[in-house]
């Protein structure tokens, strides 16, 4: 799993973007000092709670931060162009052609008065000059490259004649319409089935792999993380907290936050214990702070069990490990190995 | 769909029926027409000869009954004043209103949706204030009081329009329309604009709350996130979500127009169906006002299954419950 990041040219480099909502309890910021990038092919699970900056850090990926939001540092480059402050207009030919976006709930983001037909050959058209019955062609391959059989009569179809999953591998397949270089899914398998989940995020990373397009698979759910991505950041309050590789995040985590997800999610209890019984679910005390009434220095120490007095500065990160970073003034003790 | 349109027939019927009895019985309440048609100083058997000519010597129910049994052959009886069919009456005024009324239900439409879609875009600029600012004057002034000051100014003040009449018209099909010289449209606009004025700042009103929540939807993000032109994401994607509601409301809105513009039509002298109303029922000329409120009604129903229709054309999900019904 190890990209050599190095040589290849990054496909998105992110560094220290910072993303500003002016509200009316003051100024927030909903994505602080974020940096990361994605190889080609490369998947990046980012993970967090709700609220924690993860489809903020999307939408500012996307040029999407309407007012009163606004990116005020860092850069965006995709293959090495700057996006940020880009105008509008160069802005569009980058969302839905270079850049693709899945979003959670496609009955909530395919139009509901438009039939499926439409809604990929606008996607087409916004982006190249092709004959209608091209656009169809490229349409019909694409629901077909997302295991969507009979595309003829799906294409005719609207949003609500299909079935969650079958709409999900719609949105999938208008990402994958204009072959870009980036995909960012934003819990784009929260709202489905298990048994579907499993197929999507299979499908997904076949497709990645074999076209070389990078993905973004935003997520809170660690077990679907640990089965898809290359590397994972964790976010918390706007800040990456903890980022390295699947093994480094998941196996040996550094920041006590990560520590904390991972002792609550499920599948770490139905690991058996002694007894052949499921170990009772860990829970991180509190509650996630609000993004408008922070703590000074580290956002997690007031739910942090190993906090002290250094913790009202905000670390810097810190890498216990090559490729591995975390933004903790006390991380966990690595296990020898 | 057949069966639908189907339904909705006997729907109808069942609606002409119940409102032509609440409406015959309503007019013979307002009392007797004899004392107006009749000349004061005839004798009882001058009034007597005449209500037996006209029917009125009968018990209500037998009226009903004789007017019912004429109505189902479509004949809906003869006015008293003029001695000739009341709808007949009726229906060669119709093209006067009908005009009026669709000139200003496109004027309201076609003005009223880019005004809404504007300000429902830029909510906090002037423009948008200042066009929320005057659907609030339209919506606020009565309709009678803007009428004369539009008279006032256009036609006394300026001189630019005549105050009123229909001017010339030119015959198509039958009807004879104002629409189709320069002349007619002189007339035409000023009683146009005043009954416009109105239903202007209802759909301004109902576009941009449509528009401003249509923006709040994940697909307009969706749609923007996919690289679409924001002309293509507000003309198309939000567009077709917001003309639902404002379908039904144009609907029935036309409905009133074509109904009720008495107000407007009395102040400009246009020779359409409001005045002719309002004359018969000072009156008293029942016939006219029992066939005017029915083929009032027959003109609802009809809209309203125009509207049924449209929803099909424009909202996909209300094809399929149809369907499935």
């Amino acid at each position: 799993m190890n990209t050599n990041a190095a040589t290849v040219l990054p496909t998105l480099a992110v560094e220290h973007l910072t993303t500003r909502f002016a509200s009316r309890a003051g100024v927030v910021t909903a994505v602080d000092d974020v940096s990361f990038s994605v190889a080609p092919g490369e998947v990046l699970g980012l993970v967090g709670e709700s609220g924690s900056g993860k489809s903020m850090t999307a939408y500012s990926l996307l040029g999407l931060i309407e007012p009163p939001g606004e990116i005020v540092a860092g850069s965006i480059r995709l293959k090495g162009r700057e996006l940020r402050g880009l105008p509008e207009r160069d802005w569009r030919t980058i969302r839905g052609n270079r850049i693709a976006m899945i979003f959670q709930d496609p009955m909530m983001t395919l139009n509901p008065v438009l039939r499926i037909d439409t809604q990929m050959v606008e996607a087409i058209h916004a982006h190249r000059r092709v004959s209608r019955q091209a656009a169809l062609e490229a349409a019909r391959s694409a629901l077909g490259r997302v295991g969507i059989a009979a595309p003829d009569e799906r294409l005719r179809a609207y949003p609500h004649q299909l079935s969650g999953g079958m709409r999900q591998r719609v949105a999938i397949a208008i990402a994958l319409l204009n072959a870009p270089d980036l995909i960012i899914a934003d819990e784009p398998t929260t709202a489905l089935d298990v048994s579907i989940q499993a197929q999507i995020l299979f499908e997904m990373q076949t497709l990645c792999r074999e076209s070389g397009t990078a993905l973004i698979w935003i997520t809170h759910d660690l077990a679907v993380v640990a089965g898809l991505a290359d590397r994972v950041g964790v976010m918390y309050a706007g800040r990456i907290v903890e980022h390295g590789s699947v093994h480094q995040v998941l196996e040996q985590a550094a920041h006590p936050y990560t520590r904390g997800l991972l002792d609550s999610t499920p599948a770490a209890a139905l690991a058996p214990a002694e007894h052949g019984k499921g170990r009772r679910l860990q829970q991180i005390p509190g509650m996630p702070p609000s993004l408008a009434d922070l703590p000074a220095g580290c956002a997690f120490r007031l739910r942090c069990t190993r906090a002290s007095s250094a913790c009202e500065q905000l670390p810097a990160l810190q890498s216990p490990a090559p490729g591995h970073e975390v933004r903790c003034f006390h991380p966990l003790p690595q296990a020898p190995r | 769909m057949p069966l639908f349109v189907l339904r909705r027939f006997i729907q109808a019927f069942n609606v002409l029926f119940v409102m032509s009895l609440l409406v015959f019985a309503g007019v013979y309440a307002i009392g007797s027409p004899l004392d107006l048609l009749v000349d004061p100083q005839a004798t009882t058997e001058d009034l007597a000869r005449a209500a037996a000519a006209l029917g009125l010597d009968q018990p209500l129910w037998v009226q009903y009954w004789r007017f019912l049994v004429r109505a189902i052959g479509g004949d809906l009886g003869d006015s008293f004043i003029h001695g000739s069919p009341a709808l007949g009456l009726i229906l060669e005024r119709m093209p006067a209103t009908l005009e009026l009324a669709l000139v200003a239900m496109l004027i309201a439409v076609l003005l009223g949706i880019p005004l809404g879609l504007w300000a429902g875009l830029h909510p906090e600029s002037i423009g948008g204030r200042a066009i929320m600012a005057g659907s609030i004057l339209g919506f606020s002034l009565p309709t009678f009081w803007v009428g004369l000051m539009l008279i006032m100014v256009f036609a006394v003040q300026l001189g630019w329009l005549p105050a009123g009449g229909r001017g010339p018209t030119a015959e198509v099909l039958g009807l004879s329309l104002s629409v189709l010289s320069a002349e007619g449209w002189r007339h035409l606009i000023l009683p146009a604009a005043n009954l416009a004025l109105f239903k202007l700042s209802l759909i301004i009103r109902l576009t941009r709350s449509g528009t401003r929540e249509a923006l709040q939807q994940d697909y307009v993000r969706y749609a923007r996130a996919k690289g679409l032109s924001n002309t293509r994401v507000v003309g198309v994607h939000v567009l077709k979500n917001i003309l639902i509601p404002i379908v039904t409301v144009v609907g029935m809105e036309f409905g009133a127009l074509i109904a009720f513009s008495v107000v407007t039509e009395s102040i400009f002298a246009w020779p359409g169906m409001g005045k002719l109303l309002l004359e018969s029922i000072t009156q008293l000329d029942r016939p006219v006002v029992v066939a005017y409120l029915l083929l009032i009604v027959v003109l609802y129903i009809g809209i309203n299954l125009i509207v049924d229709l449209l929803y099909a054309v424009l909202d996909p999900r209300v094809r399929i419950r149809r369907t499935s019904e």
